[in-house]
Order: structure tokens, then C-alpha cells, then sequence
């Protein structure tokens, strides 16, 4: 209960009641006081942080959106209705940074592929969702029924690999990458954590060779050396060999990840379950491995962000993913220096994704906290 | 003992499970290996690096730090190559640990717009692909700076035009040895003072920072006394393009940007953690000390922040090493563009210049992981 400060005090000493704040330390004159007027060197941050943002947000505003052209048939014609971006470069090679040449009459299919992946993520990413169990068996045949709609075959037009590109060609990268490289980087990070010495030199050279190497490299060779390795003769699609390539990658770095959630778990965790008799798979699966992931949850989805963010590296061995179309679209003479705009509408692209990644895995470490907490 | 009772032991078990996985895999690698000379049998191709120093490389590289031409041999042509990934680790590193560390303490800046604008930061570097963020940048650079003829300039003495950024050029005279034997004294000095005062790092500290600043200021009066021995060739204008000075081309200011920009976000990121993970009781302890805020960061929150800064820091000096390679994207001519690149395709041995190319990364990164190691082991708490 709080009083006026000029009421009388007849109070026995010690229950007097608490005044309230004063008025300057309250609402959102205290707000504006504690955070952005608390000292001199303060206030005199924020004027120049809001003069810099001042003159930054208006020269971009200007340029994005007041000065910007939307549709336009050239850059030369951009330039003439006004002097901020051409956004027209993006309008006109819209499809091309969805799809890439992907047969206009089949779109149907990514299109179903990806209102597919919504549905198959749910049960994964939340585990209230209705008839999860289902949707679980749905989730794992995911891969192969995107793999068929996109491929075709069997009562499906075959749409070849080299005509996947801009965002397809990223998500078909990413979610691949990510799906094979999840178990083999456990089983890795298991197999350098073993007891039997074969296994963890195996595993340890495996990972400190490819965490130790460019990704372009490997790459380089997936495109260029690969078919040195196989017999004579044979030879498969670079897709995939791109697919193995970076799956293998981002599994060394997921395994040192989980390697440092299984280093964190205590010791009487495993005393525990061996005194329970329990095997070592046993140990593994039921005891070790679960806490061990919850632990490594923002290392794993650090990778996860980061293999995403490398799948643009395709371009450089000549696969059309967003970068590679954005670059083709500049070199037409149409469209010739506009890259600016190009790539910024490529970078919101992965910032969105990324980011919503990133905040997915702050969501479910602070969940699976409050369960620890109970 | 029965055949069944040794299977059924633990350690039997594994011996035959471990021969059994190794066999496998030196039976794959023997089939890979032996599908390669299968395939160079069926081509005409031999394995071995004589092409390195046999054959002259016939192309030009746009920037060399040791003497190259187009005659050079292709070994030179990889160590020019190798140089330059070098020069754009070593500026990169510099910038994204100043610019990181800056971002970092703003992060947790009492200022609420500071603090947000530094998060704003954060995220946007963290989460937009590196690749992406050296083409921006170049683009930006070939696109929007403006011709030498209009060069943007700063005091008349840094031009930054859509050819490149034109600085001065230091030129030492003989005098500046002086000035330079100075220096070092000091600095001996300094080391072998710091080095009695092992007992106590605190004044060591002391001891190391005045013994820098009292350094620096002889090399200053040595300067003066020398007669300024340091002149500045300025970049000038003569024709279509500044001559003099020291020029950076574009795709090694596009790329060094980047590549900064981008690490930076992450080192922030580090060194806000580093600075969280110092319990507040050792702060509230230091002030009712009495010790003023200055002291409090440098002797009591930094030095254990840093056991946390160190290692992951390290591995962003390690990334940005290992994303220069993506030099190729944009024309600047490091080991995987010379080596990896254009060597590969005029000679076709893509077997032994991919192995080389990798041999020097790994390389790099094994020094590099060697130094965590010792770091982590010397700074590492006793009795954990």
C-alpha cells in the first residue's frame, strides 16, 4: 500500500508504508532515464546515435523506397524515371530467383514441396502439434516424396538437376544437408568419444581434415576430381555429389558440437547408468545422448545456420542457386550494374530464413530450460 | 574356454569390431585408389608435381607482393597466390578484432539504442551468407564509388575511386633505422623487466604498458632528432588513373571488408559472452573494494574473460582465414585462385593441385589449433 509523502506520521517506527517511486524514475520518463539519459556520456551517445541513424535511415529510406523504380524494362529506363534503386531487375527475374529454370508447367511441384515441408516440420519443431505421432512417419518419408516431386519418375515428367535453382536449389541444399548431416555427425561425435582407439583415430582424422579444409575445396573437388575415385566409366550427378559434399562437411562441425554437450554431461551420469547394467547402446540412447543434444542445441542450429549460409558457395562451381542467378541477371547488359540491389534482395532472403532459425532454437532452449526448472 | 565364451567378452568384442572397421575402411581407400590409376591409366595422366617448377605459369596476376611475371613458374605463381591469402588474413584478423570488440562492449552498453543498434549489427553480419557479403561489397565498390576523375577524397591524401583505394606510400630514408633501434630497445627493455615481475601479473601489466608508451615516446624524439625521416608520396592524378602512393585494388578492399564485416558480428558475439560469463560477485567484490571501473575491467573482469574469449576466438581468425578462398568469386587472385584455379586448369593435374591447395589450409589450421591448445592449457584454471 503506498500513502502520500504529507500524511501524518503516526507510524510506530519501522511499519511506516513505502512511499511510491518518484515520478522520474517511473513510466516512460524513468524508462527514457535509465536507458538512454542515465549519465553526460550517455545523453551525448544517444544524440549522436540518432543523428547517425537520422542521416542513415533517411538516405536509405530515399534510395529504397522514395527514389526506387519497381518496374522497368532496363536499367538505362530505371535511370531515367529516377535515381534511387531499380528494383525492376527483381521483378523481371523474379521467377528465375524462386525457381531457377525449373519447367514453367511443372511449378506445381516445389510448390507442393514446400506446403509439404510446412507440414512435415511441424511435428518436428513443435511437439504440441495435433496427431504428432502420424505426422512423425510423414516427417521421415518427407525426403523421399520431395526427392520423387521434384526428380519426377514414376508418372512424373524427370526435370534434370542442372535446371534447379535460386531459392529451390538453397532450400533442396539446406534441408538435404541438413537432414543427412544430423545423424552422421552424432555418430561421429560418438565414435570420437568411444573406447575403442580404431574408431576415434578414424573419426578424429575424418573431422580435423574437413573442419581444416575451405569448403570451396571440397567442392572444387566434388565438381572437378570425383570421378577419378569411381570406375572408370561411371560417373553420377553433380547435385548430389554437391549434396554428399556438404553433408559430410557440416557433420564434422555438428560433431564437434554434440562432442561438447557428451563432454558436458557429469560423470555420475554414466556411472549411473552402468551401475543400472544398462549396454553401452543403451546408455547411449536413453541416458547420454538426449541430454548431451539438449545441451548442444544452439552449437547444432549454429550449424544448421551456417551450412544454409554455405550452400551459396554452389555458385562458384557454376550451379545456379540465388547468387549464381543474380550474377547471370547482371551480366545481361539490361541489367548491368544493379548488383546492389540484386544481392540485398538476396541477402533479406537468407536473413529472414536465418534468422528465424536462430530465434526457433532460442525458443526451444528456454522451453526445454523451464522443463529442467519443474 | 569355449569359442562362444570369448565372443561373449567385452574386450574380445571390440578388438574384433575395431579390426573389422579398420580393414573396412583401408579396403575402401585401396578401391578408391585403385579406381584413380585405373582412371589415369585410362587417360594418359601420371601423378606429380613436376609442372611446378618445369613449366612457366603464362598468366598474369593483378596483385604480387614478391616478383612475378608471366614466366615465373607455376610454383610462384602458388606462393604469390599464397602471399595474398596471407595479406588478406592478416588486415582482415586486424580490422574484425577492432571492429568486433567495439561492437561487442556496445552490446552491453548501458545505452539502450546503442545496445540495440549493436545487436541490429550483430544479427545482420551473423546471418547473411559471407559469399554473399564480399559481392555486395565489390559491387558496391566497382558500381557506386566514382571514377578517379570525381575520387572521393579524404584530406587530399586517401582516394577512393571505383579502381581501387589510393593511399600514401611511406618512404624511409635512413634516419628512420634510428628511430627504429630505439623502439626495439625499448621494448627489450621492457620484456626483461616484465619478465622479474613474473610473481605478480598485475604489475607486470603495469609494467609492460608503461614500458610500451615510454618506448613509443624515445622513438619520437628519435624521430625528430633524426629529422623526420619518414616522407609520404601522395597519390596524384595524371591521366585516367592516380599514380604514386600505394594502391589497394578493389577486390582486396571488397574482400578484407567483407570478410571483417562479416567475422566481426561473431567476435562481438564472443566477447559479449566472455564478459557475461564473469559472476557479478566478482565485480560487486572489486568495487566494495574500492577500485575505480577502469581498474575493475582490466584486472579483474578481462583477464577472465578472455579464458572464455581466447579459443572461439581463435576459430574466427581460423574461418576467416579459410573464407578467403572465396577470393575466386570475385577475381582476387589467392592460393585456391592461382594454385586451385587457373594452374589447375592450364596444366589439368586437378589431383595434385587440389592435394596442395588443402595440404596448406589443413597446415594453416593445425598451427592454429596447436595455439589454442597451448593457450587453453597455460590459462586454464588448476583444479578443473
Amino acid at each position: 500500500m503506498t500513502v502520500s509523502p504529507d500524511a501524518p506520521h503516526d507510524y510506530p517506527p519501522g511499519q511506516h508504508p513505502s512511499l511510491p517511486p518518484p515520478p522520474t524514475s517511473t513510466g516512460i520518463v524513468g524508462w527514457l532515464r535509465g536507458n538512454l539519459f542515465s549519465s553526460l556520456f550517455s545523453t551525448a551517445l544517444t544524440i549522436v546515435t540518432v543523428w547517425l541513424l537520422w542521416l542513415l535511415i533517411s538516405n536509405l529510406a530515399d534510395w529504397m523506397l522514395f527514389d526506387a523504380v519497381v518496374s522497368a524494362d532496363s536499367q538505362a529506363a530505371c535511370r531515367a524515371l529516377d535515381s534511387g534503386a531499380c528494383w525492376a531487375v527483381i521483378a523481371a527475374r523474379l521467377d528465375q530467383f524462386v525457381y531457377g529454370f525449373y519447367p514453367e508447367p511443372e511449378r506445381w511441384r516445389p510448390n507442393l514441396v514446400f506446403v509439404l515441408l510446412i507440414i512435415a516440420l511441424a511435428p518436428i519443431l513443435y511437439d504440441r502439434t495435433p496427431a504428432r505421432k502420424q505426422l512423425l512417419w510423414f516427417s521421415a518419408a518427407y525426403p523421399f516424396i520431395a526427392g520423387w516431386l521434384i526428380y519426377g519418375g514414376i508418372g512424373l515428367t524427370v526435370v534434370p538437376t542442372g535446371m534447379y535453382g535460386g531459392f529451390l536449389l538453397t532450400m533442396i541444399i539446406g534441408i538435404t544437408g541438413i537432414a543427412a548431416s544430423l545423424p552422421l555427425g552424432i555418430a561421429l561425435a560418438l565414435g570420437r568419444q568411444s573406447d575403442m582407439i580404431a574408431f576415434r583415430i578414424l573419426c578424429t582424422v575424418f573431422i580435423e581434415f574437413a573442419r581444416g579444409v575451405p569448403l570451396i575445396t571440397l567442392l572444387f573437388v566434388a565438381s572437378t576430381m570425383l570421378n577419378y575415385f569411381l570406375p572408370p566409366g561411371t560417373s553420377f550427378d553433380l547435385l548430389v555429389r554437391v549434396l554428399i559434399m556438404v553433408s559430410l562437411f557440416a557433420a564434422a562441425y555438428l560433431a564437434e558440437a554434440v562432442r561438447g554437450g557428451l563432454q558436458a554431461i557429469p560423470r555420475g551420469q554414466y556411472e549411473a547408468a552402468s551401475a543400472l547394467g544398462l549396454s553401452w547402446w543403451a546408455t547411449t540412447r536413453k541416458v547420454t545422448l538426449p541430454q548431451a543434444l539438449k545441451i548442444s542445441i544452439p552449437g547444432i542450429v549454429n550449424v544448421f545456420v551456417g551450412l544454409y549460409k554455405d550452400s551459396t558457395l554452389v555458385v562458384i562451381i557454376g550451379m545456379l542457386d540465388p547468387l549464381g542467378i543474380a550474377r547471370a541477371a547482371l551480366a545481361d547488359a539490361k541489367w548491368n550494374g544493379l548488383s546492389t540491389e540484386t544481392y540485398l534482395f538476396v541477402a533479406l532472403f537468407f536473413f529472414v530464413s536465418c534468422f528465424a532459425m536462430s530465434r526457433y532454437s532460442m525458443w526451444l532452449e528456454r522451453r526445454l530450460a523451464r522443463g529442467e526448472a519443474q | 574356454m569355449t569359442a562362444l565364451a570369448i565372443w561373449r567378452q567385452e574386450s574380445t568384442r571390440f578388438v574384433a569390431l575395431q579390426i573389422g572397421g579398420v580393414l573396412l575402411i583401408f579396403a575402401l581407400i585401396a578401391w578408391l585408389l585403385g579406381n584413380v590409376a585405373a582412371n589415369f591409366a585410362a587417360l594418359d595422366k601420371t601423378f606429380g608435381f613436376g609442372f611446378l617448377w618445369e613449366l612457366p605459369a603464362n598468366y598474369d596476376i593483378n596483385q604480387t607482393l614478391i616478383d612475378y611475371s608471366a614466366q615465373s613458374t607455376h610454383l610462384r605463381a602458388a606462393l604469390v597466390g599464397l602471399l595474398n591469402t596471407f595479406l588478406v588474413a592478416a588486415i582482415g584478423i586486424v580490422l574484425a578484432t577492432i571492429l568486433g570488440f567495439a561492437v561487442g562492449a556496445l552490446r552491453l552498453s548501458e545505452n539502450w539504442l546503442v545496445s540495440r543498434l549493436a545487436s541490429a549489427y550483430v544479427e545482420f553480419t551473423r546471418n547473411t551468407p559471407v559469399l554473399l557479403l564480399i559481392l555486395l561489397w565489390h559491387g558496391i565498390i566497382i558500381n557506386t564509388l566514382p571514377h578517379p576523375r570525381q575520387a572521393l577524397s579524404i584530406a587530399d591524401s586517401v582516394f577512393l575511386t571505383n579502381r581501387g583505394v589510393y593511399v600514401p606510400k611511406p618512404l624511409f630514408e635512413d634516419g628512420f633505422l634510428y628511430v627504429l633501434a630505439v623502439f626495439f630497445a625499448g621494448l627489450g627493455a621492457t620484456w626483461l623487466l616484465c619478465r622479474r615481475q613474473r610473481d605478480t601479473p598485475a604489475r607486470r601489466l603495469s609494467v609492460a604498458v608503461a614500458g610500451v608508451v615510454f618506448s613509443v615516446a624515445l622513438a619520437a624524439i628519435a624521430f625528430f632528432l633524426a629529422g623526420n625521416p619518414i616522407r609520404f608520396e601522395t597519390p596524384a592524378l595524371r591521366g585516367f588513373n592516380y599514380q604514386g602512393g600505394l594502391s589497394l585494388i578493389p577486390e582486396l578492399v571488397a574482400l578484407t571488408w567483407a570478410l571483417a564485416f562479416y567475422t566481426s558480428g561473431f567476435i562481438a558475439e564472443n566477447v559479449r559472452a566472455g564478459i557475461m560469463s564473469v559472476d557479478c560477485g566478482q565485480t560487486d567484490a572489486a568495487r566494495s573494494l574500492g577500485l575505480p571501473r577502469i581498474r575493475i575491467l582490466r584486472l579483474i573482469v578481462l583477464p577472465q574473460a578472455m579464458r572464455v574469449i581466447v579459443p572461439p576466438l581463435t576459430s574466427s581468425y581460423l574461418d576467416l582465414t579459410k573464407n578467403s578462398s572465396l577470393a575466386i568469386a570475385i577475381g582476387y587472385m589467392d592460393l585456391v585462385a592461382t594454385l586451385g584455379g587457373i594452374t589447375l586448369n592450364q596444366t589439368g593435374r586437378e589431383m595434385e593441385a587440389m592435394l596442395l591447395v588443402m595440404a596448406v589450409y589443413l597446415l594453416i589450421s593445425l598451427t592454429i589449433a596447436a595455439f589454442m591448445n597451448w593457450y587453453n592449457n597455460r590459462v586454464r584454471l588448476p583444479g578443473r
